[in-house]
């Protein structure tokens, strides 16, 4: 349901944004062209980043919630820790892995949105697989005994577990969505906050064009590219959670 | 239960399909066009070049003339020559002469050229608590920010200023060991220190070009001024251009950087830099052109042969 959302919800939310600000737009010190290449910018790495995530993350909290093992503890501990993830550090880290000399330097990454999706990839795993293991963690035992004793498979098991805790996994993707949309400090070093050819953004996202504007000593517009990305924010967790209850009613 | 199964696999496969063409979407390239249309061009350099907006004025007859686009990345002078020592850049633009020279006697970097210059200037509180106002003599004036301990904000970065500021404390005789609480590193790049500086009241040294850009947004006063307004040859800023050596990095857009560089120090280009004001204030001067031999810009500085 989350991937309805991203595919269907791309366009309807640069609708929704361009629509929303559009009176704004009359007072605002930027070309609109250059804003909506930030936005495009900004959603398509954020997006991308947090549905990759969301993939190797929800199989992950769900097979670490089911099986027993030893060191689990220890495991979940790790997964809790990853999500205070210095974003500098883990920006670091894809740069030494991207650049020309590191292990993926034929691949030409560096200063590519591909090289931000990564470093937001790592930011947001964490968080949505934390978040998504106490979600599943909690589902009542006897829920998932149910599921098996009528004949389900793993698969069918799985699946009733994450109907069940759907509303913490929402939670979590949009905590992971958060965390990798506000993030500055990866996106900077691995992207370069580039623009192209006649104000087009290439790695520029909200944040970074914050920080530039901020930099310039340019604090109002600054604020109000802070408010452009707020008002981003909240549209995408209106979707996900009027997804969530659209899901509701057909129980 | 099964039609559920299908639905979140057709979803999941929805999203992979987006993911996919995402990335598709920004990794092609158009090879059917001539010559080094479509290419990309990397440019490391200095937030003092790329906060005048200088760049948008000289890169964009560059790119609409060759069809290709130039990502400029703003960082110190040291990170962008950082960068370009890992190949990650084609070409560098920095202001700092001594860590130049490091950069090609390390053999990363190639055909230098002289480009541009301005001046530093000593700017601060318009209450001058230091009273260093209107001095030309740059030892006395940062002697005179030490013994009354006011504030200075360093860069503290390892940038082109930087290094300049701690030549300018070496010459007055005041080593870092000296340096109190009213010396700041703030680690950042040219408009947040001069943003930094306004709102505690200190000093700092800034290159003319970034103060003159950022005049509207702070008030700070010029208390020394540099060369360019008759100010001692200590404050002078020399911008240099360098390739990187495609024998050392064999992925670097070498025939681009240097049609770059061919540009940038052609009358054409250093016209834009000779033209380019700011509130009518001219910014930075050419430098590229001369009808005599300038040896200089190709060799380490004091090379004698």
């Amino acid at each position: 349901m989350i991937g309805h959302a991203l595919t269907a919800g791309y366009a309807v939310l640069m609708g929704a944004v361009t629509g929303s600000l559009l009176p704004l737009a009359l007072e605002f010190p930027f070309e609109w062209h250059y804003i909506r290449s930030i936005i495009r910018v900004s959603l398509h790495v954020s997006l991308v980043a947090v549905t990759l995530s969301t993939l190797c993350s929800i199989p992950v909290a769900l097979l670490i919630g089911f099986k027993e093992f030893r060191g689990k503890t220890l495991v979940t501990s790790l997964i809790n820790t990853g999500m205070g993830f210095p974003s500098v550090v883990v920006g670091l880290v894809v740069l030494f892995a991207v650049s020309n000399e590191g292990p993926l330097g034929t691949f030409d990454l560096v200063f590519t949105p591909e090289a931000m999706i990564m470093s937001q990839f790592v930011l947001a795993a964490p968080v949505i697989t934390g978040v998504t293991l106490a979600a599943v963690s909690s589902v009542d035992q006897n829920v998932r005994d149910a599921a098996f004793a009528m004949g389900g498979t793993r698969i069918d098991v799985a699946l009733v577990t994450i109907k069940e805790a759907r509303y913490g996994i929402a939670t979590a993707v949009l905590a992971g969505f958060g965390r990798a949309i506000s993030e500055v400090g990866s996106v900077l070093i691995v992207g370069g906050n580039i623009t192209g050819p006649e104000g087009i953004s290439q790695t520029r996202t909200l944040t970074t064009a914050i920080q530039l504007e901020a930099r310039q000593g340019r604090f109002q517009t600054a604020m109000l590219l802070g408010a452009v990305l707020v008002v981003l924010v909240l549209l995408v967790n209106a979707l996900v959670i009027r997804l969530g209850n659209g899901g509701g009613r057909y129980r | 239960m099964a039609i559920q199964r299908r639905q979140f696999l057709a979803s999941a496969a929805s999203v992979v399909a987006a993911g996919l063409a995402g990335c598709a979407a920004t990794g092609d390239d158009d090879e059917s066009r001539p010559g080094v249309s479509g290419e990309t061009l990397t440019l490391t350099t200095t937030t003092s070049t790329y906060d005048t907006d200088l760049l948008d004025e000289l890169n964009a007859p560059f790119q609409d003339r060759y069809g290709v686009s130039v990502d400029t990345v703003a960082q110190g002078t040291g990170a962008a020559l950082e960068t370009a020592r890992s190949g990650d850049s084609d070409v560098v633009m920095v202001h700092a002469r001594s860590l130049e020279d490091e950069f090609m006697a390390d053999g990363y970097g190639i055909n230098r050229r002289d480009l541009m210059f301005n001046d530093f200037v000593v700017v601060g509180d318009s209450d001058d608590p230091s009273s260093i106002g209107g001095g030309e003599d740059v030892p006395a004036a940062v002697t005179a920010i030490a013994e009354t301990e006011s504030t200075f904000v360093s860069r503290g970065d390892n940038s082109g200023t930087h290094t300049k500021e701690l030549e300018m404390w070496e010459g007055a005789g005041i080593g870092s060991d000296e340096f109190g609480s009213w010396y700041m590193e703030a680690g950042q790049g040219m408009g947040e220190v001069l943003v930094q500086t306004d709102q505690q009241g200190g000093y700092t040294l800034s290159d003319r070009g970034t103060y003159l850009s950022m005049q509207d947004e702070i008030d700070l006063e010029i208390h020394v001024e540099g060369p360019v307004e008759g100010g001692p040859e200590l404050l002078a800023n020399p911008y240099g251009i360098v390739a990187v050596n495609p024998a050392v990095h064999d992925t670097v857009n070498y025939d681009l950087a240097m049609a770059y560089i061919g540009y940038i120090t052609s009358p054409e280009g250093q016209e834009i830099i000779e033209s380019y004001t700011v509130d009518g204030e001219q910014l930075f001067f050419s430098e590229a052109l001369a009808e005599e031999p300038q040896f200089q810009q190709y060799v380490p500085e004091e090379w004698d042969g």
